[in-house]
């Protein structure tokens, strides 16, 4: 059956738990906007799924003391991993060997960004120093959690997430650990709105993943949580599983460093792997959660590859990317929680913003709530460097 | 499940370590507040319109990674696991200086795609045309005992056979500047230079003469708590203390020391050795330590700059790696001949 | 005409980073992408940086480098043209 999922806790652009995530699907209400946060040039010619908190108002929420020197990345993967543990009635954390995996790009960036010409002669900057590296909002968050044993950081970039929720339930399955909160977080920051206007796939307006005439991505930025847990815990504690991760895959593309190749190579073979592992054939699946970022190549590739594991019948697909934005580090367990509550409510999610099918595949996403049998869903993460990866949830 | 073995280790160090064939015969002593590694001519392993985007760490570690391949006489492996703690600090800083500089205008691409922290394992997949999974772990200290973590599931759980699996970090400018002047600040700070380098190793389920009998990895503990988890690892393994005949140590000369020794009053005549004054400290610079260990049980000598304490046995037959940092990120690795 | 199109060949082989290569090794007419020198997508990228930067031409749709960056000799042209207006 796979790996149980007992807990999630999310923030995201739009809601900052999952009932809040719930009410903007189905509603649909789009979290896409204009930046507030951040101070750029860049501001009127992007839009983005910002979350609404400030960094105080995070700092007030979590109880931290003022002078903390948490990262943005750091503040709001404790805010949802606190949520997932509370999701899925964990309080003492040492009765069983608990890991953390958590994923990120930006990691401490957010504030290197502001602070680094400071570094050198102001004290309250030079906090931030050490907060820089990757694994710094990990540690935060397991030091708050209380989880002192296996804790580690993932990052393949926008498909980062995806891995750590696939080496929780590796380690759950291998007996490793008995229970792991796995998932990510990605701050927005000066440096990935700038690097990616680089590569000329920001849209200036709201994203319109697989339409014909998509004009690039928006950027977000969340943190979410999944908590797996393994049988044996189920059975003792008589846990109430959400869902269960069925399947996974992680592939190369091995074609370029950003670009994802014509055929979508990387991306079939981490789709066949994921439903090989679930032992699900491609009819079993009711809806895909897409990658989706609506950039004219990854929409394209991802689209290819589709037809070539789905054939002629390729499921309901959506990408929430147009609710969200792309998270990054964090969209793998943003869709995670969203492939979840779809298999709760049994209903799929729109993908707004599409008016045409591009012409090379005519392919057309769901555009509306609708209510279905979902018994699996399949999820796409794909990041630079060609890290393609697929997880497969099935009804509890 | 299955065992574990090491198939091949290459080093790119501060010292000659990658174009050697010998073990540190031609050591040379570091000093300075930073400590560039010895860099392979990167021609041999790189095409030049592959290395024009690449910045010192990738380059480390794609040549480290293909000499790696090379020793092992693999040409495909069914893993690429990789860890690094700073990730491309040359190219973020690169990047972020230009956003800085130019005020956010006439930014180029290159630097900003180069910084994601998985380029080495993707510039390593893309080289190898290497469809196989690929992760990257940047866990700080506890970055590149992450991946071999990983490439041990993968093989003990028959998910891959041949794993490639490295650690690298590049030494950058400013950031490390920073990190030097806030440990300089305190007189219990790092007492080695910060360093840089990158070595990865073949692991693979197939037998050979070095097994990785067992690792384990601990983000918190005490001094006295850090003994009772070595107790529980070895006896996990079912090794005495006294089966251990030589401690590899990452000591810095830091405060935080006392857990080595801690460590080491477990074992009543040890070997104790010590690399981090002969390559200097970064986070991944326990991967060194694992090609040390490889290196010593296949020619079954010490050399003289390794040793910390305590007199060489004549047959070198277990190793345990320990390394912490700052007191958190412990690891325990465990080899046997 | 000349003169642009030997400081073109400097510029790519400079911001590129094509160590390998001299001016003399590019010749007018040759493919920048593909079987020619190789460029790719990122290179694309950054021609279109140093289009805006250096000649204050500005392209909105990376789509329409394709064209543009055939080789030097269409490059140089394009600004030319550009310039010209």
């Amino acid at each position: 059956m796979g790996v149980a999922i007992t807990g999630m806790g999310i923030i995201s652009a739009i809601g900052h738990s999952v009932a809040e995530s719930k009410t903007s699907l189905l509603a649909p209400k789009s979290g896409i906007g204009t930046l507030k946060h951040i101070q750029t040039k860049h501001s009127d010619q992007i839009k983005v799924g910002e979350i609404t908190l400030s960094n105080a108002d995070l700092t007030t929420q979590l109880q931290l003391p003022k002078d903390h020197n948490y990262t943005r990345t750091g503040l709001l993967g404790l805010f949802a991993a606190r949520a997932a543990l509370q999701d899925a009635q964990i309080s003492a954390i040492s009765e069983y060997r608990t890991g953390l995996i958590s994923a990120t790009t930006v990691g401490g960036m957010d504030m290197t960004e502001l602070y680094l010409k400071q570094f050198a002669t102001d004290p309250e900057a030079q906090k931030y120093i050490q907060s820089h590296h990757a694994g710094d909002s990990t540690q935060k968050i397991a030091d708050a959690l209380n989880i002192t044993e296996f804790v580690t950081t993932i990052s393949t970039a926008c498909s980062s997430a995806a891995n750590a929720i696939m080496l929780g339930a590796r380690l759950i399955k291998a007996g490793k650990l008995d229970r792991v909160v796995v998932g990510g977080t990605d701050a927005l920051s000066k440096f990935t709105i700038n690097g990616f206007k680089t590569l000329m796939i920001q849209s200036d307006d709201h994203c319109a993943p697989f339409d014909a005439n998509r004009k690039g991505l928006n950027l977000g930025e969340a943190a979410a949580y999944l908590v797996l847990e393994s049988d044996d815990v189920i059975a003792k504690e008589q846990k109430q599983v959400l869902a269960f991760l069925s399947g996974y895959g992680n592939a190369n593309d091995a074609f370029h460093q950003t670009a994802s190749s014509e055929n979508g190579e990387g991306a079939f073979l981490a789709m066949t792997k994921a439903l090989e592992l679930a032992r699900l054939t491609p009819e079993h699946i009711n809806y895909i959660n897409a990658h989706g970022t609506a950039t004219p190549n990854n929409d394209l590739s991802e689209s290819v590859a589709l037809q070539r594991v789905f054939g002629s019948h390729v499921p309901d697909f959506s990408s929430t990317k147009s609710f969200t934005g792309h998270t990054l580090a964090a969209a793998g367990v943003v869709e995670a929680v969203f492939a979840i509550i779809a298999l709760q409510e049994q209903t799929i999610f729109p993908n707004l913003n599409f008016k045409s099918p591009m012409p090379e595949t005519g392919l057309k996403p769901v555009t509306s709530v609708v209510k279905i049998e979902v018994q699996h869903i399949l999820s796409n993460s794909f990041g630079f460097g060609g890290n393609c990866s697929t997880l497969i949830f099935s009804k509890a | 499940m299955k065992n574990v073995y090491l198939h091949s280790a290459v080093s790119i160090s501060a010292q000659n370590t990658f174009d050697s064939d010998g073990f540190l015969e031609d050591m040379k002593p570091i000093s300075g507040s930073t400590v560039p590694a010895q860099y392979p001519n990167y021609k041999d392993f790189i095409a030049p319109m592959a290395s024009r985007r690449m910045a010192t760490g990738v380059k480390m570690g794609v040549s480290a990674a293909s000499k790696a391949l090379y020793n092992a006489q693999l040409t495909q492996p069914d893993a690429i696991i990789t860890g690094t703690g700073m990730g491309c600090i040359e190219d973020t800083e690169k990047f972020l200086n230009s956003i800085i500089g130019n005020a956010e205008e006439f930014l180029t691409p290159t630097a900003f795609i180069q910084s994601t922290h998985n380029t080495v394992g993707a510039q390593i997949a893309l080289g190898l045309k290497c469809k196989a999974y690929n992760n990257t772990y940047v866990h700080a200290a506890l970055s590149f005992e992450s991946a071999l973590l990983d490439a041990q599931l993968l093989l003990q759980q028959e998910e891959a056979k041949h794993v490639l699996v490295g650690g690298v970090d590049e030494l950058g400018t400013e950031i490390i500047s920073h990190v030097r002047h806030m440990e300089d600040a305190n007189t219990n700070g790092i007492q080695v230079p910060f360093g840089e380098g990158a070595s990865f190793f073949v692991v693979s389920s197939e037998a050979k003469a070095i097994q990785l009998v067992d690792m384990d990895i601990c983000s918190t503990a005490s001094e006295n708590t850090i003994q009772q988890k070595l107790n529980g690892f070895l006896n996990n393994n079912e090794v005495q203390a006294s089966d251990i005949d030589v401690l590899i140590a990452g000591r810095n000369g830091d405060v935080f020391d006392p857990y080595y020794d801690s460590i080491s009053t477990l074992f009543k005549n040890p070997t104790e050795l010590h690399y981090k004054h002969l390559i200097g400290e970064f986070y991944t610079a326990s991967s060194f330590s694992l090609w040390t260990a490889f290196r010593i049980l296949n020619r079954q000598h010490i050399p003289k700059p390794l040793i910390y304490k305590g007199e060489t046995k004549s047959k070198i037959s277990t190793i345990l790696l320990y390394n912490q940092f700052k007191g958190r990120d412990h690891s325990f690795i465990l080899l046997k001949r | 005409m000349t003169e642009l199109r030997q400081e073109l060949k400097e510029k790519i082989i400079e911001q590129l980073n094509l160590e390998e290569f001299t001016v003399a090794d590019i010749a007018d007419d040759d493919a920048l992408f593909g079987d020619g020198l190789g460029l790719d997508s990122i290179d694309a990228l950054e021609l279109i940086v140093m289009l805006d930067k250096d000649y204050g031409i500005q392209l909105t749709d990376p789509k329409e480098g394709k064209e543009i960056f055939k080789s030097v000799a269409v490059l140089a042209d394009y600004i030319t043209d550009k310039r010209a207006k």
